[in-house]
């Protein structure tokens, strides 16, 4: 076991799967000789060679579609898209190629790739570097969509999904890098190091795609959350006093519903956070299945926190960003109910 | 200050409409033989005469001539022209049996067969081509495929090898070297330089083919695999099918005109090819050529094929309402069928009474074929798939949410059964 950060924590699962499988490839923007913005893949294209770690032209279609042929060679491609935010020009490779080639094919091709990206908010990256989304992935069949929150997840998650025969939309949210924030951006950084969940073994292990992460047990109510928010929970929780279950979700899609069932049947209360825009994020459908699934234990209405209907601003990104002020204010009123 | 007449924005036509023939001045031909052969080793500046030039090697009296002349045996001269007569045969079975309404759509190849067929020839198994819906010469050139499995296909039947997911003739046949095809345009193209690339990552030697039409070079994708092959010089040939039409938009729609689809790889840094695509000889020429350079690591090379749409976009589409309906008897590039016929007449290897023969044959055999197909259904009588198939294949594993989804439709169905009268089930 070592302690690593979540970047350090995702490099070592590279690492690991570029040494294990000669099918893996990496590539991106900056993601050769430098290492990547975020540093993620620094180190590996010395390791393991141009032809397995390479730099890409600037054109996000052009990043999934080759490897969507190189896929369908044989090979295993990991690649990034630097910011979620620039995801948008490789829509139609992931909607409608990747997503749909297994079906489409009969199993004939298939696209066991993944494509890592850095989302959410919190460093001052304005609207083009901060946005989350989340929910324009988990309304396409076929993809599976996923985000850590700790270092050990990331790894194992990461390892899971350049494993898996589907392709992954692999979301890392890039205020967690460097440590557990916890929204309270007014206070001094806090380092992964402190944290048990920074503990990462240095092989191979996998966390599997499927399930959900009780962060913290609770009776009063159920805290639906995944990525930074997280933390923002589990900070409001403490702060609030209110005894909530905070799980998070780290597979979004396909998720893990009987875990959701479970606890929300036990609490009989349900708040959903996420830092994405409200209206149609993935709390909307978190609450239907909620709703479908415990009716007829819930309480109280299921409440969503969330960042506001706008895009992410850069001067207000505190008053935009749904943080343990915002959450414990909805757990206060679910208790009040 | 100066006085500037208005402004005016220039939406492109093409030289025909209906009840005006097309004038096909536009299109810049050069005698057959005229154009140069460059080494293999050629630099893609060297080249760039190769974009505006026309490689053809049949002149009007199909006869083989200038330096693109391949070397290619009369058996198998004689064996493309039989494909090209079977893929024609093919097309003209699947057109009258959707008008038949036993498949519900269709689209044919007329006019372009010698491009995909000759095409396939060049290449060497394990290669993969990464086609567009017009390219299914490159299966029917093939003896592996039987026609009745492409025809439940198009039936959407339960022999269906893509189990009733795809619209008619989006095959997919992975061991015929042939990626499956997306009704989304272009995708494929940039598809094809990845899979060129992961060739060149695993030190392999095949090499991979990509394929797309004049109207959708204008998608970003297009733009993009250029990019990308000419970056990491992937062993990939890009072939533009230039048929004058993206359904009723002509190429100048596109940005064809008063310029060369070829041409768009000269910016790229990649050698670029303009051929006449209904010369049989010239398509194969050229993409050997192309082929070796790719497997010699040389790198890409973009084709401009250019031919003519000669039938309707697809059974959906009706051309006399945009263009002249007798346009494809004045197109100056002629039949690619009869241009091989008359080379082979001209050889001494092949007759009227040969071509007549090889003809009957492929359509019987085109006919029994689909009469075997049918014994197996269609979409139109209600022999498709069962319901599971709908929720298989979207992800490797089903998860639960399909499982409880597939569930609801099966209870949907047994309902829908139940309610039905007597004697109706079927």
């Amino acid at each position: 076991m070592t302690t690593m950060t979540m970047i350090q924590a995702l490099r070592s699962a590279m690492d690991v799967m570029l040494g294990r499988d000669d099918d893996v490839v990496i590539y991106g923007e900056d993601v050769g000789y430098f290492g990547g913005v975020f540093r993620c893949t620094e180190g590996l294209q010395a390791k393991y060679g141009r032809h397995r770690v390479f730099d890409a032209p600037i054109s996000e279609g052009g990043i999934v579609g080759a490897a969507i042929g190189m896929a369908a060679y044989g090979l295993r491609p990991v690649v990034e898209v630097q910011f979620a935010d620039y995801f948008y020009p490789a829509s139609d490779q992931i909607v409608s190629e990747a997503a749909r080639l297994r079906y489409r094919s009969a199993g004939d091709f298939t696209s066991p790739i993944t494509i890592r990206m850095p989302c959410g908010g919190g460093i001052y990256g304005g609207q083009t570097h901060s946005q989350s989304p989340e929910a324009l992935f988990t309304h396409v069949c076929g993809l599976r969509t996923v985000m850590p929150s700790t270092p050990y997840d990331a790894k194992g998650l990461l390892i899971a999904a350049i494993e898996c025969d589907d392709p992954v939309i692999f979301l890392e949210p890039k205020r967690l890098y460097n440590g557990p924030f916890d929204g309270h951006h007014e206070r001094p950084v806090v380092p992964w190091s402190a944290h048990p969940a920074s503990e990462v073994p240095e092989g191979h292990y996998t966390v599997p795609l499927d399930s959900a992460a009780i962060v913290r047990p609770g009776r009063d109510v159920t805290v639906l959350a995944y990525g930074t928010m997280v933390f923002v929970s589990l900070a409001a929780a403490q702060e609030t006093g209110v005894d909530a279950e905070v799980i998070d979700l780290r597979s979004i899609w396909p998720l893990d519903l009987p875990a959701i069932v479970n606890s929300v049947r036990k609490t009989g209360r349900c708040v959903i956070v996420h830092e994405a825009t409200r209206t149609s994020g993935f709390g909307a459908e978190l609450s239907a299945l909620v709703q479908e699934n415990c009716f007829y234990h819930l309480e109280a209405p299921i409440e969503r926190v969330t960042g506001w209907d706008t895009p992410y601003p850069h001067a207000l990104e505190w008053a935009y960003f749904p943080g343990p002020a915002r959450v414990g204010d909805a757990l206060r009123r679910v208790m009040e109910a | 200050m100066a006085a500037y007449p208005p402004l005016r924005l220039h939406v492109p036509e093409p030289s025909g409409r209906p009840g005006h023939p097309s004038d096909f001045s536009y299109l810049h031909l050069s005698p057959a033989g005229a154009v140069r052969r460059p080494p293999l080793e050629t630099t893609p500046a060297e080249a760039n005469d190769l974009a505006f030039g026309l490689v053809r090697v049949l002149d009007d009296h199909g006869r083989a001539v200038g330096p693109w002349v391949p070397e290619l045996t009369t058996e198998q001269l004689r064996r493309g022209l039989r494909a090209m007569l079977r893929t024609r045969a093919y097309d003209a079975r699947m057109l009258i049996a959707q008008r038949q309404k036993k498949i519900s759509f269709y689209m044919q190849c007329l006019g372009e067969e010698a491009i995909a067929i000759a095409h396939a020839l060049a290449l060497a198994p394990g290669d993969m081509c990464f086609p567009t819906y017009r390219q299914q010469g490159l299966l029917i050139a093939r003896d592996d495929i039987p026609l009745v499995e492409l025809m439940c296909q198009l039936m959407s039947n339960a022999r269906d090898p893509l189990k009733g997911r795809q619209l008619p003739v989006m095959y997919s046949y992975k061991r015929a070297g042939f990626f499956s095809i997306s009704g989304n345009l272009a995708t494929q193209f940039i598809q094809a330089v990845g899979w060129a690339m992961a060739s060149a990552i695993k030190g392999d030697t095949k090499i991979a083919s990509g394929w797309i039409g004049d109207g959708s070079t204008a998608e970003a994708d297009f733009h993009t695999a250029l990019t990308f092959a000419h970056v990491y010089r992937a062993p990939v040939i890009l072939n533009v099918v230039n048929n004058q039409y993206a359904i009723s938009s002509f190429q100048a729609i596109a940005g064809g005109e008063a310029t060369t689809f070829a041409a768009r790889g000269i910016g790229c840094g990649i050698a670029s090819l303009r051929v006449d695509g209904n010369d049989f000889l010239a398509v194969y020429a050229a993409s050997a050529w192309a082929a070796e350079r790719a497997r010699r690591n040389l790198g890409p090379t973009l084709i401009e094929w250019v031919t003519y749409r000669a039938g309707a976009h697809s059974t959906s589409d009706d051309p006399t309402r945009y263009r002249p309906a007798d346009d494809w008897t004045r197109f100056p590039l002629g039949d690619p069928v009869a241009r091989l016929k008359q080379h082979l007449v001209a050889l001494g290897v092949w007759s009227n009474e040969e071509h007549d023969a090889t003809y009957k044959e492929v359509e019987a055999e085109v006919s029994a074929a689909f009469r075997e197909a049918q014994t197996h259904g269609s979409i139109l009588d209600g022999h498709i798939p069962p319901l599971a198939t709908m929720f298989e294949d979207v992800y490797e594993h089903m998860p639960a949410h399909l499982k409880e989804q597939m569930r609801q439709a099966a209870e949907e169905q047994q309902r829908a059964a139940a309610a039905a009268p007597q004697g109706a089930t079927s």
